[in-house]
């Protein structure tokens, strides 16, 4: 049966998922050099485009249809065969719109990777990569955690609205990315952001779009929808915080950058756990998230030397595998899922633990593969002359930028 | 003492600074520029129309120097910045009449490094 307050909620929440892949755009591309900006963009906009088409055309079936031994699903739904406006069993909305929801995630989930080979990728590489990693990469993640029938999915691990899936494939890919495009020219330490508003700009949207992302995720109007809600805001409060603190104590300035990226690390902490946790302990899962994301940022990528430009294993790979382990801790049977450890219950922690794993190893030797495969046919970086020009001048022969008139 | 006034490609600027740098020159003021000259210019597309515009975005790095300091600086540049195509840039010396330290009112040959 179709409800119509669900069905109103999940569209408005599927448009601000939207939201989410444009401005991710702005909040990297206000980071990056100014000769790269468009870059950025242009990579986010496409990611949009290309993965929508291919999520339609098999990247749903392969990650949601019908279960072939707990691995991937069936190409029974390929080209949305057989998907049609009835509710799949235990939904309250239309099929596709389910399929449009999903696919906003297909989306944002291989346009966090932009982050950390910004700068130096060559554009006909990265189209190609991004296509091959969402197909086989995402997709059978999905079914794994999210699909029914799905290996991980039946083990009972708790993800609520994609930290394993989502945030932990990305931010390990993005470091393996990263390690094996190698350091920009000049080294890890290059320039400041260029425009440190759009990425205020940037960041303020996607906390905005977060709300879908988590609080749509219930796929209902119901108690757990604002249950993620207020957690999803008060993770994201606690990590500006924190991060904003710490700088301040460290580095003896509260800084704009810091305060930003903060709120994303606070905001991906807490997506696996938000419809399962009090906003009490939201507060600990966002402080928590900032904490280590800090650490990742300003020591550890500093001592290892790797450059992920922006900071996506930093933020997103270590905010995500947080989020999901602090979710095994935390979580209470009477918001949503199960109960966590904190909650009597010593058995779910270890479940989330294996998704973690599962998540880390898959995603790392996956990108790995995928790396080389696309690098043999195609090649993934630039020129050395092209990357000194800007990849905006040499991949796209535009300027996003002019000096006068 | 001398000005120099070099004009070169925007993405060779780290290197030129890199090899100044090298040769004891740290001093110097850089800025964005636009210029014409024989290089035909850099296209840009704007939905699906070519343009072709003949002023091109260079930078221009100026340095005052004593005049023992003049060979070094310019072997940094002619060393750092051609790619040997046209648009490569050019070089221009002055002889300086004076330089004045602003904090200290110091002048000449002192207030210069």
């Amino acid at each position: 049966m179709i409800n119509g307050a669900d069905t109103a909620w999940v569209i408005v929440a599927t448009a601000l998922v939207v939201l989410m892949t444009p401005t991710l755009a702005f909040f990297y591309g206000g980071l990056v050099r100014k000769k790269n900006i468009l870059s950025i963009l242009m990579q986010c906009m496409v990611i949009l485009a290309v993965i929508s088409i291919q999520w339609i055309l098999f990247g749903y079936s392969l990650a949601f249809g019908p279960d072939k031994g707990g691995v991937i699903g069936g190409y029974e739904w390929f080209f949305l065969n057989n998907v049609g406006l009835k509710p799949l069993e235990g939904q309250t909305i239309p099929h596709q719109l389910f399929v449009c929801f999903q696919m906003m995630f297909a989306v944002i989930t291989p346009a966090l990777m932009v982050g950390a080979f910004a700068e130096r990728i060559k554009f006909t590489g990265f189209l190609f990569f991004i296509i091959l990693w969402s197909t086989f990469i995402y997709d059978p993640m999905a079914h794994w955690v999210w699909a029914p029938g799905g290996w991980l999915f039946d083990k009972g691990v708790l993800d609520f609205a994609g930290g394993t899936v989502i945030h932990i494939t990305a931010g390990i890919s993005a470091l393996v990315m990263s390690l094996m495009i190698g350091k920009r020219h000049g080294g890890a330490s290059s320039p400041s952001p260029h425009n440190l508003p759009f990425a205020v700009l940037g960041a303020g949207f996607l906390w905005f779009g977060w709300f879908g992302f988590n609080a749509g995720s219930a796929l209902a109007v119901k108690e757990q929808t604002v249950s993620a809600f207020i957690n999803t805001n008060t993770a994201a409060a606690a990590a500006v915080l924190i991060w904003m603190l710490l700088d301040w104590f460290i580095h003896k300035t509260p800084t704009v950058l810091g305060v930003i990226t903060g709120a994303v690390a606070g905001l991906v902490a807490i997506t696996p756990a938000a419809g399962f946790v009090t906003p009490m302990a939201s507060i600990a899962i966002g402080a928590g998230g900032s904490l280590l994301g800090f650490i990742f940022v300003t020591y550890v990528k500093k001592k290892c030397g790797y450059d992920d430009t922006l900071d996506v294993f930093g933020v997103h790979g270590m905010a995500g595998i947080w989020g999901a382990l602090a979710t095994g801790l935390f979580a209470s049977k009477e918001i949503g899922g199960a109960d966590g450890l904190f909650n009597g219950n010593p058995s779910q922690l270890p479940v989330q633990a294996l998704s973690v794993a599962v998540a880390v190893i898959f995603a790392a030797a996956g990108t790995f593969i995928l790396f080389k495969i696309t690098d043999f046919l195609i090649g993934m970086r630039v020129e050395s002359r092209d990357e000194k020009i800007g990849l905006d001048l040499s991949q796209h022969h535009e300027a996003g930028y002019t000096l006068m008139d | 003492m001398k000005y120099i006034i070099a004009v070169i490609r925007p993405h060779r600027l780290l290197e030129v600074k890199h090899e100044l740098e090298k040769n004891d020159i740290h001093l110097m003021t850089v800025s964005d520029v636009l210029g014409c000259g024989r290089q035909k210019g850099v296209t840009e597309v704007y939905r699906g129309v070519t343009e072709v515009d003949n002023l091109l975005r260079k930078t221009k790095i100026e340095i005052a120097v004593n005049d023992e300091y003049l060979e070094p600086a310019i072997n940094a540049i002619m060393k750092a910045a051609p790619e040997k195509e046209v648009g490569d840039g050019k070089i221009f010396i002055f002889d300086l009449q004076e330089c004045l330290r602003i904090r200290t009112g110091e002048k000449g040959n002192s207030a210069i490094g």
